[in-house]
């Protein structure tokens, strides 16, 4: 849709103002309402009161680990559908986020693991198992990595994970009533240290990803022509799973496990920029956070004032995409 | 040796296949056996001859107790839930003709499982004789959807129906857990219960609330599944020659997919969504008895209650005093399971 590159320059633009505002929406919205008076003097003139506590220990982590998490799945779902050119590979359907998940609940559960640090390692490292299982399992067979097999894979995975992980949670007892909220993909409730703890590893996959970019292109005109162009796949595509398993771990280990941001972002941008992963990774990170912002202000809302999980509303956000997209999908 | 045994009477006569009487009855002397096993384990040893005699009447009156109104209730209830989901997967697996499929897996289950809890929540002060008809109609529709969705060009494929209904499983699951989340009442406490059920368990059950609920469903839909299981070899010979033979096949199809649907959503309303099983007992089923579907449902009920039974007693037994969802061990033997079916279909 966008084709020069001034039009897709502006719609970059365009798209940060959307995030930025979307930041400060997420600030300023919710239960107790804040005004901008006070939204301002929490950061100016700080004095600790009741609504600047609000929103320095509640509602800024939570934008920011919203719009991180959001980047971070888009990014890694465009490059899975990439690598795998299936076009609804993401974290959440490829069983990564359940994978990630088990492994944050398991260690939680058997080895006492309480710090922030050991909880993104813990991520990291059942994204990293989760992905290459499926990866296996995909690619079984003389036709390689069907779309079918890979699916049913990744689904088989999920289902396997998150049932240990209930199994787990349920004869935990008191940790329940914590996860309970995290385990169905939420940003509420948590404070900056745990964004500050997972940020380092996203941002560095992030610029990874950016870095990938003129590498995933050549890949995307198909295995051969891009080993006939010099290109080294087998290494973009360990740098390319390297980055997912880092940004799908580090979303899971901030917010649990979001389904849905990871398949509907890339098409958004693949139908607004095209092909060019150039332009279409930035363009993912940026309304991968504008996403889950919208997503998150609207999750307050729906059932108010209780609030609903964000990884709830971005399901029901996801499913029309979905189908549009699985029906598309083989002609 | 003939492999088959026929049988005449007056009026009526047919042929025994002697493998799949051989499998039956082996399957139903460890059925037997899974029985004597789970109401004797527990918190309280009850030895196997201490059972049987409490079966026939002439036990301890205190094992009885423990037999009779603890433990067997819930035995009762892994077998129909087990059957059920597993000739719920069988019939579905012939119907769209993709062997990796099953209710669970292509959100079927969660269709159910949100109408259980919606009923839950919502109809409490209806009877709890009505749930499974709510479960049953979340089922429904759910399939409903899913195969409108898929639905395009004249026809479904199956990787379409797989897709769209993995995402559609996904979301359903979404919103129970948030109807789950923002019900009115002590979040922890329901939610606890909430969530045993989405993992699929049979604990904390009675003779008078679950299995009479369970059981008319089972009475009707069991032998009609086994009926009309014969119209599901002829479709396998695909669309073309079904019809050229005479069979009308859409008619058929509704009628097996709705007795699926429908043993899926009842099995769900008591037992939650217990994965895998569906999609592991048509396998081995197979495997034991060769394609043809008069074998495969009866062996596949067999084996779903045989897998439920012993996921439901390791998972009673095995963490004593906890109590996890049976579910957890059907998932713990199943994925390696589906990883194993994966590796066989490799070429499909």
């Amino acid at each position: 849709m966008l084709t020069t590159r001034i039009q897709k320059t502006t719609g970059l633009l365009v798209s940060l103002a959307a995030l930025i505002a979307g930041i400060i929406a997420s600030i300023a919205f919710g239960v107790t309402d804040i005004s901008w008076h006070s939204i301002a003097g929490s950061f100016t003139s700080y004095t600790g009161s009741q609504e600047q506590l609000i929103i320095r220990t509640a509602r800024v982590p939570r934008a920011f680990i919203a719009a991180a998490a959001g980047a971070s799945l888009a990014v890694a779902g465009s490059l899975m559908q990439g690598i795998t050119r299936n076009r609804i590979a993401s974290p959440s359907l490829f069983g990564i986020n359940a994978g990630a998940a088990f492994f944050v609940v398991a260690g939680t559960a058997f080895f006492g693991a309480g710090s922030l640090s050991t909880y993104a390692a813990l991520a990291f490292a059942g994204a990293a198992s989760a992905s290459a299982i499926v990866y296996v399992l995909g690619s079984i067979g003389s036709d390689g990595l069907t779309p079918l097999k890979v699916t049913l894979a990744g689904a088989a995975m999920t289902a396997f994970f998150s049932s240990l992980s209930l199994g787990i949670l349920l004869t935990g007892g008191q940790t329940f009533d914590q996860v309970l909220y995290w385990f169905v993909g939420s940003v509420a409730g948590r404070d900056m240290s745990i964004f500050w703890s997972a940020a380092p590893y996203m941002g560095a996959a992030l610029l990874l990803a950016f870095f990938l970019a003129r590498h995933m292109n050549l890949l995307a005109l198909g295995d051969d022509v891009a080993v006939g162009l010099g290109q080294k796949t087998v290494y973009i595509k360990l740098a390319a799973a390297m980055a997912i398993v880092l940004l799908a771990g580090g979303s899971v280990s901030i917010a649990g496990p979001i389904a849905f941001v990871g398949i509907i972002i890339p098409h958004l941008t693949r139908y607004l920029v095209g092909l060019d992963y150039r332009w279409s990774l930035p363009y993912c990170a940026v309304l991968g956070g504008v996403l889950l912002l919208a997503a998150d202000i609207g999750s307050r809302y729906i059932a108010f004032p209780k609030e609903v999980p964000v990884g709830v509303m971005t399901a029901i956000i996801g499913v029309p995409f979905f189908v549009y997209i699985a029906r598309r999908g083989d002609r | 040796m003939n492999r088959l045994w026929t049988v005449r009477g007056r009026k009526l006569s047919f042929q025994l296949d002697r493998r799949m009487v051989t499998v039956i009855l082996l399957l139903l002397a460890a059925n037997a056996a899974a029985v004597i096993l789970c109401t004797g384990m527990g918190s309280t040893f009850i030895r196997p001859l201490a059972v049987i005699r409490t079966f026939l009447g002439i036990g301890d009156p205190s094992d009885s107790m423990i037999i009779l109104t603890l433990r067997l209730p819930r035995v009762v209830i892994a077998i129909m839930v087990g059957s059920a989901l597993a000739v719920s997967g069988a019939l579905l697996q012939g119907i769209v003709r993709n062997p990796l499929t099953s209710p669970d897996v292509i959100g079927i289950s969660g269709g159910a499982a949100l109408g259980t809890v919606f009923f839950i929540l919502f109809c409490s002060q209806l009877s709890i004789r009505y749930m499974p008809l709510s479960s049953i109609a979340g089922a429904f529709a759910a399939a409903c959807l899913i195969y409108a969705f898929a639905y395009r060009r004249g026809g479904v494929t199956p990787l379409r129906l797989v897709l769209i209904g993995i995402g559609i499983a996904t979301a359903l699951s979404a919103v129970t857990y948030m109807l789950i989340l923002t019900a009115s009442f002590t979040p922890t406490a329901v939610a606890v219960k909430a969530f045993t059920f989405m993992t699929g368990s049979i604990y904390g059950v009675s003779w008078k609330r679950d299995v009479l609920t369970l059981l008319p469903w089972f009475a009707v839909l069991m032998p009609a599944a086994i009926f009309y299981a014969r119209h599901l070899n002829v479709q396998e010979l695909g669309d073309d020659i079904a019809t050229g033979v005479g069979s009308s096949v859409n008619a058929k199809r509704t009628m097996l997919l709705l007795i699926s649907v429908a043993l899926a959503g009842s099995a769900v309303a008591i037992g939650g969504t217990i994965n895998f099983i569906g999609l592991m007992s048509p396998h081995i089923a197979r495997k034991l008895v060769g394609p043809a579907y008069g074998g495969v449902i009866p062996v596949s009920a067999l084996i779903g209650s045989l897998v439920l039974l012993l996921s439901d007693l390791i998972a009673r037994v095995a963490f004593l005093p906890l109590d996890i969802p049976a579910g957890v061990f059907t998932a713990a033997v199943g994925a390696p399971f589906f990883i194993y079916l994966l590796y066989r279909h490799r070429n499909t």
